[in-house]
């Protein structure tokens, strides 16, 4: 559905990312898990088109997009609930949700918008709520359900955990579970990577704008050197 | 008690040696002679009023605290107010409100019958139109814009420029003058596309500048300093307003068989104006209950999230800069209608900061808080036109104050809600 070759990207003369390859298959879930800093959310950026790519191509349902703009990306099927959730603060529930259906038509909005607040019951609690005055955890659901009123093919989580009690991380992740054998195909930016790979059907791991390690989730949690830098040793 | 005696104490000390310096003494200048007068009540008034401010210090900020609070108290009673009709499900709009209003307006010239009283509220409409015009690139899409006033120009100069040498008439000028301003919108939008906040005030400020000294310089075209002048005024129908139509036409008193009476004209002036209003509130009204409007505010929170969205920030940009300006062409168009003779001056910065005052005032976003505001400042600039320079600070004076005490204007906007749910009814409702 989505794969990357041998791109490279950066910020001005700065290079960030190093020959990253990856591919995402229809209907998976896949993480890419990696420390502060090791250019999880350049990645991310670089996919979306906001930061132009060195080198190397991205090819998203037999199409280049590597030279497209962000705003012509996310009309394509991708979406993305962004670090740091990015909720319009002063604009309801609902109409950050109506944002997020910009380009659905209005009959696929209006489905869409009952899927989510299925999906998120705390959502249709705070339905008009200001997005601003919700907790961590709920502008993570509602940056979640903005990106999903899209009714993207693929969704891209960075960091959706961040700051984020244990419970909660459990809950969304469930949700995202959820959204993937809906059909959504998910891929999860973390740096939890326990809980990250736990999910995850096939992980990457990346280190210092590098992918150094790939493979199966489990098989990845039980790496030994994956432990020892990613899961806290044992 | 002892403390602010002794803070009164040093205050008075410091304001009788900064008033001495300052007003205390007036240089007089007789020919050669420069003499000084003493003037030392100024100072002991001056002093006074320091020593008073500051002993009852605690008592002053009570009692305007306490005002603060009436004003909330009457603010919360208004979107209460405003909350049950809602409730009601009449979606805001309360259309024996909005006749009631109408009906007055529409009977207050024939009540006052004096230019004017008459004149006085064509300018209130004209302020209006740009505060409208201006709030939504300030107020919904929160980009600072201290340069509008140039696109008020650019539609009276686009009238005045086709009247005086192509002959168009007003109604055919009116859109076309929308339309280039909104251009001039586009084409100032561009290189600013990029900016936020204090640079992209600067970069306006600098545009409505460099109008004013393109009007004043393009002489063969703007007429320079003059301005441009025997601008045709409007017709209704291809009737005229004047005591002698041109060739082969008929005057408006001659049409209906009435005594010339210059205030006919006024009338008519007075109307126009309030249709002109009138059309840009519904107007600007679907606008922001439209995607268009929302991907405006959507901007102003966050940009970056916008962007996630596919939302295309450059064209949200330029379409709030160019719909925004299209409503200062038209207002700019009626005035070149209105006066029948522009000229740079009535383009320069002050005016640019009174719209943006009313904005302000008015609560961004709030279009009840701009009419009232409008009307505020409009009736304060008519009363301080013999301040002169001293008007700039008036105006800047009642920005900061408003920025501190009620940063979201008198009356905060209530911001239309896009319900689905409702419409997901209305359309069971439907079949
Ligand atoms: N705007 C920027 N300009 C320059 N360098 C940046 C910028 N943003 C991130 N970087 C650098 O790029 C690298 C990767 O950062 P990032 O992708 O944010 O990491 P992660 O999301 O994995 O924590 C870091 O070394 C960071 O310092
Ligand atoms: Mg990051």
């Amino acid at each position: 559905m989505l794969e990357l070759r041998n791109v490279n990207s950066g910020y001005g003369s700065i290079q960030a990312l190093h020959d990253i390859s990856f591919t995402i298959n229809q209907g998976e879930i896949v993480t890419l898990i990696g420390a502060n800093g090791a250019g999880k959310s350049t990645t991310l950026m670089t996919l979306c088109g906001d930061i132009s790519i060195i080198s190397g191509q991205i090819v998203f349902e037999n199409e280049d997009i590597s030279s497209l703009k962000p705003h012509e990306i996310m009309r394509k099927g991708i979406a993305i609930s962004p670090e740091g959730r990015r909720v319009f603060p002063k604009l309801t529930v609902e109409e950050n949700l109506m944002l997020g259906a910009y380009f659905t038509p209005e009959q696929e909005a209006a489905e869409m918008f009952e899927k989510v607040l299925e999906l998120f019951p705390r959502l249709k609690e705070r339905i008009s709520q200001q997005g601003g005055t919700l907790s961590g955890g709920e502008q993570q659901m509602l940056a979640i359900g903005r990106a999903l009123m899209a009714k993207p093919k693929l969704l891209l989580l960075d960091e959706p955990s961040l700051g984020l009690a244990p419970l909660i991380i459990n809950l969304i992740f469930e949700v995202l579970a959820d959204i993937r054998d809906q059909g959504t195909t998910v891929f999860l930016v973390e740096q939890n990577a326990h809980k990250a790979l736990a999910l995850a059907d096939r992980g990457y791991v990346l280190e210092n704008g590098r992918i150094v390690k790939e493979g199966r989730g489990k098989d990845l949690s039980s790496d030994p050197a994956v432990k020892e830098a990613y899961l806290g040793g044992h | 008690m002892k403390q602010n005696f002794q803070n009164a104490i040093i205050a008075t000390v410091l304001s009788f040696v900064l008033l001495s310096l300052t007003i205390g003494g007036l240089i007089q200048v007789e020919g050669i002679e420069t003499t000084v007068v003493a003037r030392p009540w100024y100072v002991v008034i001056g002093c006074t009023i320091v020593f008073i401010i500051q002993l009852f210090r605690d008592q002053l900020v009570f009692v305007f605290k306490g005002f603060g609070n009436v004003l909330k108290t009457l603010v919360r009673a208004e979107q209460i107010a405003e909350h049950a009709i809602q409730l009601k499900g009449s979606d805001r709009f309360n259309p024996l409100f909005y006749l009631t209003v109408l009906i007055c307006l529409s009977v207050y010239p024939f009540i006052v019958s004096d230019k004017l009283w008459i004149g006085m509220f064509i300018d209130i409409y004209i302020y209006i139109l740009l505060a409208l015009g201006l709030n939504i690139v300030v107020g919904y899409a929160g980009l600072l814009n201290l340069g509008y006033i140039a696109f008020y120009a650019v539609g009276a100069y686009t009238y005045g420029i086709l009247n005086h040498f192509y002959d168009f008439s007003f109604w055919l000028a009116l859109p076309l003058s929308g339309m280039t301003a909104a251009l001039a919108g586009i084409i100032l939008g561009f290189p600013v596309l990029r900016l936020r906040g204090d640079y992209l005030a600067i970069v306006t400020l600098g545009f409505g500048q460099v109008l004013v000294i393109l009007l004043r310089n393009l002489g063969s075209i703007t007429g320079g300093p003059d301005g441009i002048g025997s601008i045709d005024r409007p017709t209704m129908f291809g009737i005229e307003f004047s005591r002698r139509a041109k060739e082969g036409g008929v005057p408006f008193h001659e049409f209906f068989g009435l005594e010339y009476n210059s205030i006919i004209k006024d009338f008519f002036f007075y109307f126009l104006a309030l249709a002109l209003v009138i059309f840009t509130i519904y107007v600007i009204s679907r606008l922001v209950k439209m995607p268009i409007g929302r991907s405006w505010e959507a901007l102003r929170e966050d940009e970056t999230a916008c962007k996630s969205l596919g939302i295309n920030s450059t064209s949200v940009k330029l379409s709030a800069f160019a719909i925004s300006s299209f409503f200062a062409g038209l207002a700019g168009c009626f005035f070149a209608a209105k006066q029948r003779h522009i000229s740079p001056e009535s383009f320069e910065f002050i005016e640019s900061v009174i719209v943006l005052a009313i904005v302000v005032m008015g609560g961004m976003g709030s279009t009840i808080g701009i009419i009232l505001a409008a009307i505020f400042v409009a009736v304060l600039k008519d009363y301080s036109q013999d301040l002169q320079e001293y008007r700039m600070l008036i105006f800047s004076l009642i920005l900061i104050v408003m920025m501190i005490w009620r940063p979201r204007g008198l009356f905060p906007a209530t911001r239309p809600f896009i319900k689905l749910q409702n419409r997901q009814k209305s359309q069971e409702c439907g079949c």
